[in-house]
């Protein structure tokens, strides 16, 4: 059977289960809709929450970004995953407690005021909408990297997939074919990944593989430090970037991830407090299976790399190197007109590679040696190499000879990981939409009926347009997800802790706490990566942190508004000061 | 604990005032537990995962070829912060016991 064959087959499969999942477990009322009536076991939370978590760009590209980085690919792994420790002690148990729906309830009555809770309507669905986007780009890219579909048409039926279970099942539906949805995509991970460790490590662990000692008593990391210094690139092993930057980055991706709204959902769904503590542990856990074979990956897919393509000829470099310069994933560029590829730091050229075409024909123009012109400008540099980062995960099963199965399979967990957040993110969007927005202030004695209906019609429209921004994306969509996590880190997550752990922070504080924090982290992004981008280096940053790290000061400057302010304003009513009370505690007494 | 307190008025009186204090000692004992776990958590990824980790890299994980401040930053934190969760889950469950303000089913 071809790729094809067994792609169709293995994801039409994996669609069928999700399909008949959300028939199974449809919403009857808003409680199930929002927060899946609160009864999910805290091990299926924990997986759905895994698979909520893990985005098409965990999956697809997040190996071959630290593939890339060397150690400050470190500031991914631990800045997505410590966010859970944080959940699990400051957020969550105290969330469950208060036990309504969603992140504004908790906002609006902790601090007494629709303006906060308008604040955080408008912070939850403006991070929604930008995580959501990059998942359909995802599905889409998917679809027609393995099926040969129009990317327009894959984001159209991913769109439908996901309308059919988001809409008809809401949280209930969703946390079912999550749990699905992880199984697929943790096999499909792990199973090329053991068997590059098997090639490369002759271990079937790749945790282990990486630092175990060959018969030469070297490890794979060993080795892959020494050819990388040999190449210039410097030791794998060693950070690159300053200390400070690699911790505000880490820090910030942590206090996002505890901010972020669909993750802090999930915790609404589970029985007791006891499992909101515990469901953060096994997330945690679930996600960490993904996130420590990910290095693994990264090294081997790099020791591949550079022990095979450097300094050969092209006509005798690898196979897969010709397959994904064909789909225009990487480009090579003889400079030196020597027909060996040069692979050096530095790029080739700036930007995504453009291949040259017959101007009437439009056939793919080649040189010499067969391999495809591009007409981008060299820059200074020896590097003649441009591999497109999101090809390690995708090529893997190709550079390790495995069967076609498995390229499928990995197809089936890549739609599997954008899927799950999407929905994830749509949810949010929907409940943001009709709890918050109609029910909370427009149209407070809406029925639970109607509310119902306007949660699906909200979810609906939020799918339309995710798909929309798939389909066509804004040039800066990559460039605004160092938003979702800045604004995360500098509204939500001090607005909560502050919250449950300060009986004295008072609505004027924490809004104008939340705004401050907002403001800063805003405009730093936007001045560094829109209005001045030529300038976005350590010399400039504040106190040498980049955009991407500045969610951390926005929280400081959040902090720093709001403890005064609150101190010089009225405290907050006895009815708040019981419920801060009443949230601490686990149980009713 | 509310179930135990008699009716009559001034003892209520006295029986809330000393839920009270054990509300706010159960919250203190959790505050505590959060910090040292919190401090763990942030020496594990911030000290040996990115400060300290050049400086630790001179060795390698006992027994194996993972040089050391590189594992912490990319396998070790990840570890030790699964492990903290549970310990906390762990440590609550018997605190709320301890306290009474465990969730009745």
């Amino acid at each position: 059977m071809t790729v094809q064959a067994w792609t169709f087959l293995i994801v039409g499969l994996s669609f069928a289960l999700y399909i008949a999942i959300a028939v199974i477990s449809r919403a009857k009322s808003t409680r199930d809709f929002y927060v899946a009536s609160k009864e999910v076991h805290p091990v299926a939370n924990g997986m759905a929450t895994a698979a909520d978590w893990m985005s098409a760009a965990s999956f697809i590209g997040m190996a071959g970004l630290i593939s890339f980085l060397g150690a400050d690919g470190a500031v991914y792994l631990m800045g997505w995953t410590g966010g859970y420790v944080l959940l699990a002690l400051l957020l969550a148990p105290y969330l469950r407690k208060f036990g309504r729906f969603t992140v504004p309830d908790f906002i609006g009555d902790r601090y007494e005021a629709r303006t906060a809770r308008m604040v955080a309507v408008v912070c939850a669905i403006f991070i929604s909408f930008t995580y959501v986007a990059g998942q359909m780009r995802g599905v889409g890219i998917v679809f027609s990297r393995f099926l040969e579909v129009d990317i327009a048409w894959g984001v159209i039926i991913g769109m439908a997939l996901v309308f059919f279970y988001a809409v008809l099942g809401g949280m209930k539906g969703i946390t079912y074919t999550q749990v699905a949805q992880y199984c697929v995509l943790i096999f499909a991970f792990l199973v090329p990944a053991i068997f590059l460790s098997l090639m490369f490590a002759d271990i079937a662990i790749p945790q282990v593989g990486l630092g175990r000692l060959g018969d030469d008593g070297q490890s794979l990391l060993q080795r892959l430090d020494g050819i990388s210094t040999e190449l210039g690139f410097g030791k794998y092993t060693d950070y690159k970037w300053d200390s400070i930057n690699i911790a505000a980055i880490t820090a910030a991706l942590m206090l996002g991830t505890a901010g972020l709204p669909h993750v802090i959902i999930r915790f609404y769904t589970v029985r007791k407090v006891r499992d909101a503590r515990s469901s953060a542990g096994w997330a945690l856990l679930f996600i960490a299976i993904l996130y420590t074979t990910a290095p693994a990956i990264a090294v081997f897919s790099r020791t591949n790399l550079l022990q095979s393509v450097p300094g050969t000829a092209y006509v005798d470099a690898p196979e897969w190197l010709g397959t994904w310069e064909d789909v225009g994933l990487i480009a090579w560029q003889d400079r030196d007109n020597d027909g060996v590829i040069t692979y050096a730091p530095g790029q080739p050229f700036n930007g995504k590679p453009t291949f040259a075409k017959h101007s009437e024909t439009h056939e793919t123009l080649r040189g010499e040696h067969g391999q495809r012109l591009i007409t981008n400008e060299s820059v200074a540099g020896e590097n003649e190499l441009y591999v497109d980062r999101d090809i390690m995960v995708l090529a893997n099963p190709e550079i390790a000879g495995l069967p076609n199965w498995v390229t499928a399979l990995v197809a089936a967990g890549g739609l599997a990981a954008a899927l799950s957040t999407a929905a994830g993110l749509l949810l949010v969007i929907s409940s943001a939409v009709s709890h918050d927005l109609l029910k909370g202030a427009i149209m407070p004695g809406i029925s639970e009926k109607r509310e119902l209906l306007a949660a699906r019609i909200a979810a609906g429209g939020a799918v339309v347009i995710a798909g929309l921004i798939g389909i066509w994306p804004p040039d800066y969509v990559a460039a605004i997800v160092a938003f979702a996590f800045g604004l995360a880190a500098s509204s939500f997550f001090p607005a909560i802790v502050m919250g449950i752990f300060s009986k004295r922070m008072n609505g004027p504080g924490a809004i104008s706490g939340m705004i401050a924090g907002i403001v800063f982290t805003t405009c730093y992004i936007i001045w560094f990566k829109f209005i001045d981008p030529g300038s976005n280096n350590t010399q400039n940053w504040w106190f040498g942190i980049s955009p991407e790290g500045i969610g951390v000061v926005g929280m400081l400057v959040n902090f720093a508004v709001a403890i005064p302010i609150a101190a010089l304003t009225q405290p907050p009513s006895p009815a708040v000061q019981t419920l801060v009370q009443d949230i601490r505690i686990p149980g009713d007494s | 604990m509310a179930a135990n307190c008699p009716d009559q008025y001034p003892v209520a009186m006295a029986c809330e005032s000393s839920q009270e204090k054990n509300r706010r000692a159960y919250f203190r004992a959790n505050l505590t537990r959060i910090i040292i776990l919190l401090a763990i958590w942030a020496f594990a990824s911030f000290g040996c995962g990115i400060f300290l980790a050049p400086w630790l890299n001179q060795w390698m994980l006992p027994g194996t070829g993972y040089p050391l401040g590189f594992w912490f930053a990319q396998q070790g934190s990840n570890y030790i912060f699964v492990i903290l969760i549970f310990v906390y889950v762990f440590m609550m469950t018997r605190l709320d016991r301890r306290f009474g303000v465990e969730e009745k089913d």
